[in-house]
């Protein structure tokens, strides 16, 4: 058995699995400590199903304490960043375009060195030892306690990081943590440092939260491993999160999505997850959540993480009904759903009113709205099924068919049959498929480079590459037996020589967990 | 009448050339923020109109050559921006006055405007072109004999080179084999003209016409009223279809983005044509408008530019056309930018759906 938690910013799931199964879920509210929040979900799960602390395998979290720290500049530990590339880059230094309020908060410091690389693995300049270590004594006088290193074409030749990690590390003692850019982000220097800069800036934090998660789980005596869920929707361990808590940041649209995926049984398919606000709407191809090809601004900085493409519409089930246009949103009574909707008592028409009267949900006080024009709700259904359709087909990325999976609490607005799309899968668990979502994760290995590829040769150079990232994804702990690929790109790369081709490979795996009998 | 261009107009400046990029020019961010950094550093730049160029004042255009995918990684400094124009004007004996931009859209608007401030030179407001186009030679100065030879490129290592060439296609091509040995993104300066004949030669007020776009898209969507109709009404043109991206097809071939785009309108359904920049749109055998006139690709809703590698299936869309400078409709230009020079066997049609008749067709 294993269990799986996903803390959001209301609500704490809980689930407690057997293989694919679900035993048992519940929903708590999210405490501002690490500790105390885990510890209720875990209780709460017992409660509902006794099981052993030996009985449990792993432990699967999701969480957004990352995100939530970076937003709020809480907590961030006083960062520098360190670029090689001189005399190319000198115009945009590191934390070029960040909100000043941010860079205050990091106590950011940024720097310039030699080193770095062309497209093609060319050395643009060597490194300068004596240069690093006068950056590093300067970082040292101004109390730096975590720096971020980041060169030009790392993701084509790293060497230069290694090294001049080496040489900072030396400078600055054990008790400085460095992030290095090729480890974290892909090609785009910009995004990607800035991406290893809040990488930098969360690593005291993760530590923090890492011993919370473990210290809340071992009272309960559980002695399994402990995993949190990445972006992408696969698992890393404890101390993988103390190295690349960024690594975190958009876990909870993914977890709702495989979430999704497992109750329903359907490995692709577009997921609409409505809440109390928003429908979010995302698509899962082969069970994975399809990524952005965007740039994604955090807490006003551009990154390139890795994030589910999620289109958020203004229809939830607090949203409020527009009493002559029947439109829906996107203003939400929110959280005072239970007060101000009419099946409440309330006065405002929500669209949670409008499923009620149109017998889709049983909640509150149904005569409240049995005065309501059944015409009128009939169009206001109509309109939300037909902008939620549009959603979709925005998303989906050819004409053909695709299942539609609804979760979430405000799916009860959407109909058995869907406009373009046909019939709405509706999972049994779909009140905690964020939790089902982080327990159910794979563990992954992604590999984004330029390659030369030399004419003739194009089946070997991929075949080394794909090598690549089923070493990388056993490395992050999958079984071997279950690697397999499940994304592959190939971009030619304009202009440039030598065939230079941009490839980008996927492997996912099982987590390899201890059989016991 | 001159004005001054500061940091905070750089965003509307990007918008608007993105708009006038008909597609292409490639993703402004970079050039955004250096042109920003630039003018945080060295004060804000003098906008001079072609009216103010003295007839003996030195004027260069300035641009980005290489692959933009290698921008994004090696950023610019503002050496390598400025070095190819301290070349050039040594190479010629005189000192550079004026600083131009090629043309108006994607990264080479906002290039010239970081060389301006960084050299402490008034720029032009003006540009060679009215729009972006694929390849080189493809400005209004070629049709007045003015070359791109001598033309300077420089790098981040301070490698600079001046070409004096045989004509444009061997400064295209020598520059192309220096560029990628230099790291595949280098600065270019070149296409050095006489006050007297920039003021022939270029396209009045690009910046001003730039900046009024940019700016009329934001304000459109401040005010909830609809950006792509502002858009339209700027630039003279018309809004001829507007529907849903069903099909994007590339390729890369011979150092371009080729391929096309059909969009699904409600009746009918449009194919659109690029070679990084828009060609041709047309609904089966009903052409609505090809090259050198714009056509523009806009966010259905925000009125937000889409460039040819942002397209994508499922986006709302609406696409305007307008018309671009005159000039570009002699017989002569048309040979050089018309849909023929692009391998289509079309006569031009103007932004309105006619068929083109060319300048001397029209005088006679």
């Amino acid at each position: 058995m294993h269990i799986g938690i996903d803390v959001g910013g209301t609500n704490t799931d809980a689930v407690l699995m057997d293989g694919r199964t679900t035993l048992a879920g519940v929903k708590n509210s999210t405490s501002p400590d690490v500790t105390s929040g885990i510890v209720s979900a875990i209780e709460a799960l017992r409660a509902a199903r006794d099981f052993r602390g030996d009985d449990i395998q792993a432990v699967m979290i999701g969480t957004t304490h990352f995100i939530n720290a970076l937003v709020e500049a809480k907590r961030l530990a006083p960062t520098a960043a360190l670029r090689l590339g001189l005399p190319a880059t000198r115009a945009l230094p590191p934390l070029v375009d960040w909100p000043e309020s941010l860079i205050a908060a990091i106590g950011g410091r940024s720097y310039l060195a030699h080193g770095g690389y062309e497209f093609d693995g060319r050395p643009i300049s060597p490194i300068d030892v004596a240069e690093l270590k006068g950056i590093a004594a300067d970082m040292a006088a101004n109390g730096v306690r975590s720096v971020a290193i980041s060169s030009v074409f790392s993701p084509v030749n790293h060497d230069v990081e290694t090294q001049a990690a080496a040489i900072v590390a030396d400078e600055l003692g054990d008790g400085v943590a460095i992030s290095l850019s090729h480890e974290i982000g892909r090609i785009g220097l910009l995004e990607r440092e800035n991406a290893t800069i809040i990488n930098a800036a969360l690593r005291e934090l993760a530590s923090e939260i890492v011993d919370g998660l473990t210290s809340a789980v071992r009272a309960q005596g559980i002695d399994a491993p402990i995993f949190l869920s990445q972006n992408d929707g696969t698992l890393m361990d404890e101390d993988y999160v103390r190295l690349y808590p960024v690594a975190t940041f958009a876990s909870g649209p993914t977890n709702s999505m495989r979430g999704a995926a497992l109750t329903s049984g359907l490995e692709t398919c577009a997921v609409v997850d409505i809440g109390g606000t928003t429908a979010d709407i995302g698509l899962l191809v082969n069970g994975f959540p399809r990524e952005t090809a965007n740039e994604v601004k955090v807490a006003g900085v551009r990154t390139n993480f890795r994030m589910p493409d999620v289109l958020s519409i203004g229809i939830g089930g607090g949203s409020i009904v527009d009493t002559e246009t029947a439109e829906v949103g996107p203003e939400s009574v929110g959280y005072r759903l239970t007060s101000e909707a009419l099946v409440f008592g309330g006065s405002t028409l929500t669209a949670t009113d409008i499923a009620v009267a149109a017998g889709r949900a049983d909640i509150g006080d149904p005569a409240k709205v049995a005065h309501l024009d059944p015409a009128f709700v009939q169009r206001v259904l109509d309109r939300i099924a037909e902008r939620v359709a549009e959603a979709v087909d925005r998303m989906r990325t050819s004409p053909d068919p695709i299942p539609v999976v609804a979760v979430g609490g405000g799916s009860i607005l959407l109909p058995d049959e869907l406009p373009i799309f046909g019939a709405v899968h509706r999972p049994d668990n779909y009140a905690v498929a964020n939790a089902i979502g982080a327990s159910i994760a794979q563990v992954g290995g992604e590999i984004d480079k330029v390659y030369a590829v030399e004419p003739g040769r194009r089946e070997e150079a991929i075949a080394a590459v794909r090598a690549e990232a089923v070493d990388k994804a056993i490395a992050a702990g999958a079984s071997p037996t279950s690697v397999a690929i499940v994304d592959f790109d190939e971009v030619p790369i304009p202009y440039l020589p030598g065939n230079a081709t941009r490839i980008r490979v996927k492997a996912v795996g099982d987590l390899a967990m201890e059989v016991r009998v | 009448m001159s004005w001054t261009l500061t940091a905070d107009r750089i965003a509307e400046l990007a918008r608007g050339a993105a708009v006038l990029g008909t597609g292409g020019g490639g993703d402004p961010y970079i050039g955004s923020l250096l042109a920003a950094q630039a003018l945080a550093e060295h004060g804000p730049v003098t906008v001079v109109s072609l009216d103010e160029v003295p007839d003996d004042a030195l004027v260069l255009t300035v641009a980005m050559m290489g692959a933009p995918t290698v921008m994004v990684e090696k950023l610019p400094s503002l050496e390598e921006v400025i070095a190819p124009v301290h070349a050039l004007g040594t190479y010629l004996g005189r000192p550079v006055t004026h600083v131009a931009c090629a043309e108006i859209g994607g990264v080479n608007s906002t290039i010239p405007v970081a060389a301006a401030a960084a050299l402490g030179l008034p720029l032009v407001d003006a540009d060679g072109m009215g729009r972006a186009f694929p390849e080189l030679q493809m400005v209004l100065p070629t049709l007045y004999g003015v070359t791109a030879s001598p033309l300077a490129f420089g790098d981040e290592k301070g490698n600079v080179g001046v070409l004096n060439t045989a004509d444009n296609h061997w400064t295209e091509r020598i520059a192309r084999v220096a560029c990628v040995e230099m790291g595949c993104s280098i600065m270019i300066s070149g296409f050095p003209m006489s006050g007297a004949v920039a003021r022939e030669a270029l396209v009045p007020g690009s910046l001003t016409h730039c900046l009024a776009i940019g700016s009329g898209i934001t304000a459109a969507r401040a005010a909830k009223t609809d950006a792509v109709a502002a858009t339209v009404e700027l630039l003279g043109g018309r809004e001829f279809f507007s529907g849903k991206v069903v099909d994007v097809e590339r390729g890369t071939t011979a150092g371009f983005a080729r391929g096309r785009a059909r969009i699904e309108g409600a009746e009918s359904s449009l194919d659109l044509a690029f070679q990084n920049e828009h060609l041709i749109a047309r609904s089966g055998d009903e052409v609505f408008v090809t090259t050198p006139d714009l056509i523009i690709v806009l966010d259905a809703e925000s009125g937000e530019p889409i460039t040819t590698e942002g397209l994508r299936y499922g986006q709302r869309v609406r696409v305007i056309a307008a018309p671009s400078d005159p000039r570009w409709h002699s017989a002569e230009a048309l040979a050089m930018v018309g849909p023929g020079y692009f391998g289509y066997d079309l006569p031009s049609h103007r932004f309105d759906g006619t068929v083109e008749r060319t300048l001397e067709e029209v005088t006679a």
